[in-house]
């Protein structure tokens, strides 16, 4: 009789379950699915913005166009012959503007997503895309062909094939490290933050021997510019990117495992030693070919993933896709800021990202409403 | 008494330190298990060698029969789960979204809406619904300690490991995990095998207690026959009454027993 009635009332109880599961959802499950739809909304909206912020800030230059035309000569591109362009206006969009504006959203988001995924393998909110020393090692390609002339690559893209050889030699070379030891993210950022020396000692002994001109090469560079981008360098890094960047973005929820710790994700079926390392080697990549075309442009990696970790949380299958889309339109809001604010001369946009950037994370910092960010 | 996870010759050092040597044990299903043993005795450390988050030098472990050396680790995820004695906090999650992460070994790359209905169940059996949207920093540590024994139940294993899931808890919340845990093993036929240090908890909640020291079973059995005053001296080095409350045994530590100095 006992055992009867004990198995009716967990028999009723689980109807309840059943019946709040199929039926009327709770208020909890309601809220929930709308927090999702707002996540959702808001990566929408940043998609909007990049496409309205692209149109505007082309019609900025010595040139004037509005903002239909933008559009009209870029449709033109796709379907040529669907509206009448002006051609000088069409050669300005398509060949002068269109091209930085592409490779400040292809950067800035790689830098954004690197960072984020970077962060979340390391666990640790201080870390960049820098933090296994690519600018380092790509600062010292640059000037090793500077000051010695030594060339990877000959032709019009010898600077950029030797920092990016240098950037990868310097990361591979942490990553063979930590290897050597488990590859636990202490190992990694120590590991990192030694070569990082290493290669600065190596690049300020040649700045240090090199010519006033050999050192103008140098530190322009180290201020990152988008100005010498063109379609080829764009092709290059839009391949590497639509490359990396599916891959890294298919390891989201392995990267929501990694944030609780190693221990737990391992019970949960992630081999989180594999992953770091996985992770960091693509991520690597990616991060090189942007440094070698656009030099050091920093803090959009460090920002951009907390901004968004802000806004969305740490699900990193909404916070992958806002990382890359709020590091687009940083760079791609400082570079335009940094090629028009003083009319000819170019100020570098990492200049500008900085001036810009800080404010913007302090105050979100101070006011971020989302209770999830990292305490 | 079927056998549901069983221990074989399982060795394990820490650099050159060995804490596990040709260790072996059964464990039957449907049981709650508490290894108990003093600091240093290898508890912890067999836990996760069973669950292979430190990696044994040798031995073979299997639940059901089956080799879990021969696994990967998605596979045996979806056999064992374990619940950690705390979690990471850098980058917190929602309760939800931790939940969630128990879903993984039975993911593809999208979490279907079967997933996240499993998810909201565990939620509802934990009673921790209402928490769903709450960031897991934002816990107290019961409510922490429920969130992780939920993501274990929504891993679906038939094994279930925690490490010392009361140590941090006041008392009301220690008899709350240890009501719940009871309860899971018996409605779900799970296999329960908690590394705990409170040994009263230990025998009130236990079917079985494998008492170890320096890496050896010392005694293993029903919680009376192990909970002995002389065990409790061997073991431990320490002195102690034990009364039986409500047929339970209840230990109260008296005194220790001088170390001799080597």
């Amino acid at each position: 009789m006992m055992t009867a009635k004990k198995h009716l009332t967990a028999g009723s109880s689980y109807r309840n379950v059943k019946r709040t599961r199929a039926g009327k959802i709770s208020s909890i499950q309601e809220a929930h699915s709308h927090s999702i739809w707002k996540k959702a909304l808001f990566l929408l909206g940043l998609a909007t913005f990049l496409v309205l912020a692209t149109g505007v800030i082309i019609t900025l230059g010595q040139v004037p166009m509005t903002v239909a035309e933008v559009y009209y000569s870029l449709v033109n591109k796709l379907v040529p012959g669907f509206f009448t362009v002006d051609s000088l206006i069409e050669h300005v969009v398509w060949k002068i503007r269109f091209p930085f504006i592409l490779g400040a959203i292809i950067a800035g988001s790689g830098l954004g997503i690197c960072g984020c995924v970077m962060q979340s393998v390391l666990k640790n909110p201080m870390a960049s895309p820098f933090t296994l020393g690519i600018s380092s090692g790509a600062h010292f390609g640059i000037s090793l062909a500077a000051v010695f002339g030594i060339a990877i690559l000959h032709g019009p893209y010898f600077l950029v094939a030797n920092a990016f050889v240098c950037a990868l030699l310097c990361s591979g070379l942490i990553i063979a490290l930590s290897k050597l030891k488990g590859a636990t993210s202490e190992t990694l950022i120590l590991a990192g933050i030694a070569v990082n020396y290493l290669f600065q000692a190596a690049t300020q002994l040649l700045t240090y021997i090199a010519t006033d001109e050999q050192r103008t090469v140098m530190s322009y560079w180290g201020m990152g510019s988008l100005t010498d981008l063109n379609w080829h360098s764009i092709m290059f890094l839009g391949s590497v990117s639509a490359i990396c960047i599916p891959i890294l973005y298919i390891k989201a929820w392995d990267l929501n495992l990694m944030t609780v710790g190693d221990e737990s994700a391992k019970s949960m079926g992630v081999d989180a030693n594999y992953l770091r390392i996985f992770i960091m080697v693509v991520s690597s990549l990616l991060v090189a070919a942007i440094v070698a075309f656009i030099g050091v442009i920093g803090f959009v990696g460090l920002i951009a993933p907390h901004i968004g970790r802000i806004i969305l949380g740490n699900n990193h299958r909404h916070l992958i896709p806002a990382a890359g889309g709020i590091g687009g339109a940083l760079l791609l809001i400082a570079n335009a800021i940094s090629m028009n604010l003083l009319g000819s001369v170019v100020i570098p946009p990492g200049i500008i990202m900085s001036i810009i950037g800080v404010p913007l994370f302090m105050y979100l910092i101070l006011k971020g409403k989302r209770r999830e960010y990292w305490s | 008494m079927m056998i549901k996870l069983e221990v074989k010759n399982l060795c394990f050092s820490y650099h050159s330190a060995e804490v596990l040597k040709n260790f072996f044990m059964n464990i039957g299903d449907g049981q709650i298990v508490s290894i108990v043993g003093p600091n240093g005795s290898g508890k912890s450390t067999l836990i996760k060698c069973i669950d292979r988050i430190l990696v044994p030098s040798s031995g073979n472990i299997t639940v059901d029969r089956c080799d879990l050396t021969k696994m990967d680790r998605m596979e045996m995820a979806r056999m064992i789960a374990y619940v950690p004695q705390n979690s990471l906090r850098v980058f917190p999650n929602t309760v939800f979204d931790v939940v969630m992460m128990g879903r993984r070994p039975h993911l593809g790359w999208k979490a279907g809406a079967g997933d996240e209905e499993k998810v909201w169940e565990v939620l509802q059996i934990l009673g921790i619904e209402d928490l769903a949207l709450t960031p897991f920093t934002e816990l107290s540590g019961g409510q922490q300690q429920k969130v992780l024994i939920a993501r274990a139940l929504a891993q679906e294993t038939g094994v279930i490991l925690l490490d010392e899931p009361t140590s941090n808890l006041d008392i009301w919340h220690q008899i709350d995990v240890m009501e719940i845990l009871r309860s899971l093993v018996r409605k779900r036929d799970l296999t329960a095998i908690i590394a705990i240090h409170d040994l009263n908890m230990a025998a009130r909640y236990s079917d079985r207690v494998m008492m170890m020291k320096k890496g050896k079973i010392i005694a293993s059995g029903k919680p009376d026959a192990v909970m002995t005053g002389k065990n409790l001296e061997e073991v431990y080095g320490v002195k102690a009454n034990v009364k039986f409350v409500e047929d339970t045994p209840f230990i109260i530590p008296l005194s220790r027993v001088p170390r001799k100095m080597s």
